[in-house]
């Protein structure tokens, strides 16, 4: 498949992360494939949280480097790659003293776009995740968890970036809002071609989304693979016993017999 | 209580009255432009300003000099009476912004000139030779330190002298906290008359009396002048070995004053000079303490004239009037001042780690600095009145705005920082969009505690010449008069309260809707 953004690949090389002598990511080496949706999965702590905050140059690694579209992520560069990363976290990270319309808003009024164009594109927006009039006349405070994420989920395609980095974002929901909005985030992505980057703890959801899955724990990849790789050729012990801990998903019968 | 107080109770810095503060001098470039706005206006014919300290015989003195001076016709006066204490009086005159004030022989040798040798009028205007100050002629009376007992145990235990106590270790005393720390006071009594009682308390004067007249204790300390004297069966013991330092009142004035006002000066020292001795001084200070009149009223009665024609009342009136605009001025000022200073610090602190601390403990320390010690350091650098005061009260009212403004940027949740960083915001965009409206709560809530409390410090402005509702509250201290107290305190409390009100309103302007809209869903 022809990637839509072809520079947009996403490329650690050799990367380590330590936090106060606990070592996050430790000496990772791979690559996020343009125009694809990529899942990091693994349990909390392994690490996955972390890639994603060093892709953004929100952190600097302490060893090896980040390139991004084949340049290198500064942790100080951040501005220069800002317009190019959309960031979607767990709770949405919406600022609450912002109306709805405000957060989705502020990266193109940081960048003086005018009135006009800034109704435009929020008009787009809206339609993409279904929203009428009036939602985003709210605060954060006034919304439902799902209708949060979904006006996060503008925020970060607000500048249409060609990467789309999303932490968790169906986290903190209840399982029918959740399965709900993960079938309308892939009907989003799929058609836009962009380089997705989501992390989660979930195997159906890994399942669900991920053309590859990427396995983490304890800072390094386990293995990566189509979901169907890793439930028929698992390349170790852990692979089984992380994929058999959650319930088996319809698809997962599917494959095992 | 200062009504009570001697004279020579007060020296630079006292301890006594609580307050906080201290001294950064780039406040004053906000203020400046602001208070010397309103000093500019009053300048057509020459003007005399006559000082005078914060206790009843000094009212007295300074508005008998006052109104000697008015009668002449040689200048309009301007009456900066109450001054804080005496190195507030002191420097005042020193550095012009007063022309005179009523102050005592003791009190310049050993407050002033720190040379006790320097006893008599002469030696001390020799000392004085340079600064451009001098004496007028000694008035008459000496207001020292005595000690007193009841008549009836004086006539039992045949106590007519200090030295009859040393007989009587058994007698208890209770003395007033100026008097028992100060080297001329109890302890150097004590050891210059080899005395020894059973129990010495420290008390508020004014409540000794009563203990005294209850027989809780035999011995109070009192000055020679006071006003209660005339009217209770005290008797007084002699300094039969001459330890207590002589008080003469006399006339502290600027040399240029007697060279450009001469018949103004002529005129003080022919009604002045030997011309009120211990009782009549203890009589008029009794007029004003114990009968309730006016200081106008009693300067009057001395002079022999009518007295103020103003109905008390309808003076009192105008006074609160002014006094509120006044009130108002030195709030709104200062705030000001003190809110676009506290909140760059604030941020300013947040930003920088370790600079953040040094900066919080400093802007904690200012708040120890006591308020008298603080407006005696800001005379020699804005003189007397309303700017010094403003200086102060910004000072004053720094650290909650700081510390508020402080604590709201860094209880800021990292991710929304990062977000802001991800959404391509820059450093000033993130401050003003994200961080400020983010903490606003807190730094309103600052700003708030610093109103309230502005209110209240900026009574003591009064103590420096800067007006407001303490002027009312000083003066009815000195005169024991409840309802002058309450005529400056009932306002500034009804004016926290409005103030109170009103930030509530601002709140609403400047706190955004989604965060109280969080804040009452999170309750």
């Amino acid at each position: 498949m022809e990637p839509l953004h072809p520079g947009s690949a996403i490329q650690l090389e050799d990367v380590t992360k330590v936090f106060d002598g606990v070592v996050a990511v430790d000496r990772l080496t791979v690559l996020f494939e343009s125009g694809r949706t990529h899942v990091l999965l693994g349990s909390s702590g392994c690490g996955k949280s972390t890639i994603l905050r060093l892709i953004l140059g929100l952190l600097p690694p302490d060893g090896g480097t980040v390139r991004v579209g084949g340049q290198a992520v500064d942790a100080s560069g951040r501005p220069g790659l800002s317009g190019r990363m959309g960031y979607v976290v767990q709770e949405g990270g919406l600022y609450p003293h912002l109306t709805a319309y405000r957060n989705v808003s502020l990266a193109a009024e940081a960048r003086r776009w005018g009135g006009e164009r800034i109704r435009a594109r929020i008009g787009e927006l809206a339609r993409l995740v279904g929203f009428g009039d009036g939602i985003l006349r709210s605060y954060p405070a006034e919304l439902s968890g799902g209708q949060r994420q979904r006006v996060s989920l503008m925020r970060a395609l607000m500048l249409d970036p060609p990467i789309l980095l999303l932490d968790e974002p169906l986290g903190s929901l209840d399982p029918l809002v959740r399965a709900d909005l993960q079938q309308q985030l892939k009907e989003i992505f799929t058609p836009m071609g962009k380089t997705v980057v989501l992390v989660t703890h979930d195997i159906r959801e890994a399942a669900f989304f991920g053309s590859t899955i990427t396995l983490m724990t304890g800072g390094r990849i386990v293995q990566r693979g189509s979901f169907a790789d890793l439930v028929r050729r698992p390349a170790s012990e852990f692979v089984t016993a992380f994929l058999s801990a959650q319930a088996p998903t319809p698809e997962m019968r599917e494959l095992l017999h | 209580m200062m009504r009570t107080t001697p004279p020579h109770v007060s020296t630079p810095g006292t301890r006594r009255s609580s307050g906080r503060a201290q001294a950064i001098t780039a406040l004053a470039a906000v203020i400046l432009p602001l208070a010397w706005g309103q000093a500019a206006c009053t300048e057509a014919r020459p003007t005399v300003r006559v000082g005078s300290k914060t206790f009843t015989e000094s009212y007295i003195l300074g508005e008998i000099v006052a109104e000697v001076i008015e009668r002449t016709g040689e200048a309009r006066v301007e009456r900066k009476l109450g001054l804080g204490d005496t190195g507030i009086a002191y420097r005042a005159v020193a550095h012009g912004d007063i022309d005179l004030y009523p102050e005592y022989t003791g009190t310049l040798s050993q407050a002033i000139l720190k040379d006790p040798s320097a006893r008599t009028v002469a030696e001390i205007r020799r000392e004085l030779a340079g600064t451009g100050l001098t004496l007028g002629s000694p008035v008459g009376f000496n207001n020292t330190y005595a000690l007193a007992v009841r008549q009836e145990m004086a006539k039992r235990l045949r106590l007519s002298s200090i030295s009859d106590l040393t007989r009587h270790p058994e007698l208890t005393a209770a003395f007033s906290s100026g008097f028992t720390d100060r080297e001329d006071g109890w302890p150097g009594l004590r050891r210059h008359y080899g005395l020894d009682l059973a129990d010495v308390r420290v008390m508020e004067h004014a409540l000794t009396y009563e203990a005294l007249a209850q027989g809780e204790v035999d011995v109070i300390d009192i000055y020679s002048t006071d006003g209660k004297l005339e009217r209770l069966d005290l008797a007084i013991l002699d300094d039969d070995r001459q330890f207590f330092p002589a008080y003469h009142a006399v006339l502290l004035v600027r040399e240029d004053f007697i060279s450009r006002f001469p018949r103004s000066w002529r005129a003080l020292e022919g009604q002045l000079a030997g011309g009120i001795d211990d009782r009549q001084m203890s009589r008029l200070n009794a007029l004003a303490d114990l009968d309730g009149q006016g200081i106008a009223q009693v300067a009057a009665t001395f002079l022999g004239s009518d007295g103020p024609d103003d109905l008390r009342e309808r003076r009192l009136v105008r006074d609160v009037l002014d006094l509120t605009v006044d009130h108002i001025y030195l709030v709104l000022v200062s705030l000001g001042a003190a809110v676009l200073l506290g909140v760059p610090l604030g941020i300013l602190a947040a930003r920088h780690e370790g600079l953040g601390q040094a900066e919080l403990v400093a802007v904690g320390i200012l708040q120890t600095i006591p308020s008298l010690a603080l407006l005696c350091f800001m005379i020699p650098l804005f003189g007397i009145g309303k700017l010094p005061a403003l200086v102060a009260l910004s000072l004053y009212a720094l650290l909650p705005i700081v510390r508020n403004t402080y604590t709201g940027l860094i209880g800021i949740d990292r991710q929304l920082l990062e977000i802001a960083g991800v959404l391509g915001l820059s450093r000033w965009q993130r401050l003003t969009r994200i961080e400020l409206p983010l903490s606003s709560l807190h730094i309103m809530a600052g700003i708030k505690t610093s109103a309230v409390w502005t209110v209240g410090t900026a009574t003591l402005a009064a103590f420096i010449g800067g007006g407001g509702y303490g002027d009312l509250i000083v003066r009815g201290l000195a005169l024991d008069d409840l309802s002058l107290i309450l005529s400056g305190a009932v306002p500034a409390a009804l004016m926290a309260l409005v103030i109170h009100g009103l930030f509530e309103l601002v709140d609403r302007v400047v706190i955004p809707k989604g965060l109280r809209k969080t804040l009452s869903t999170s309750l």
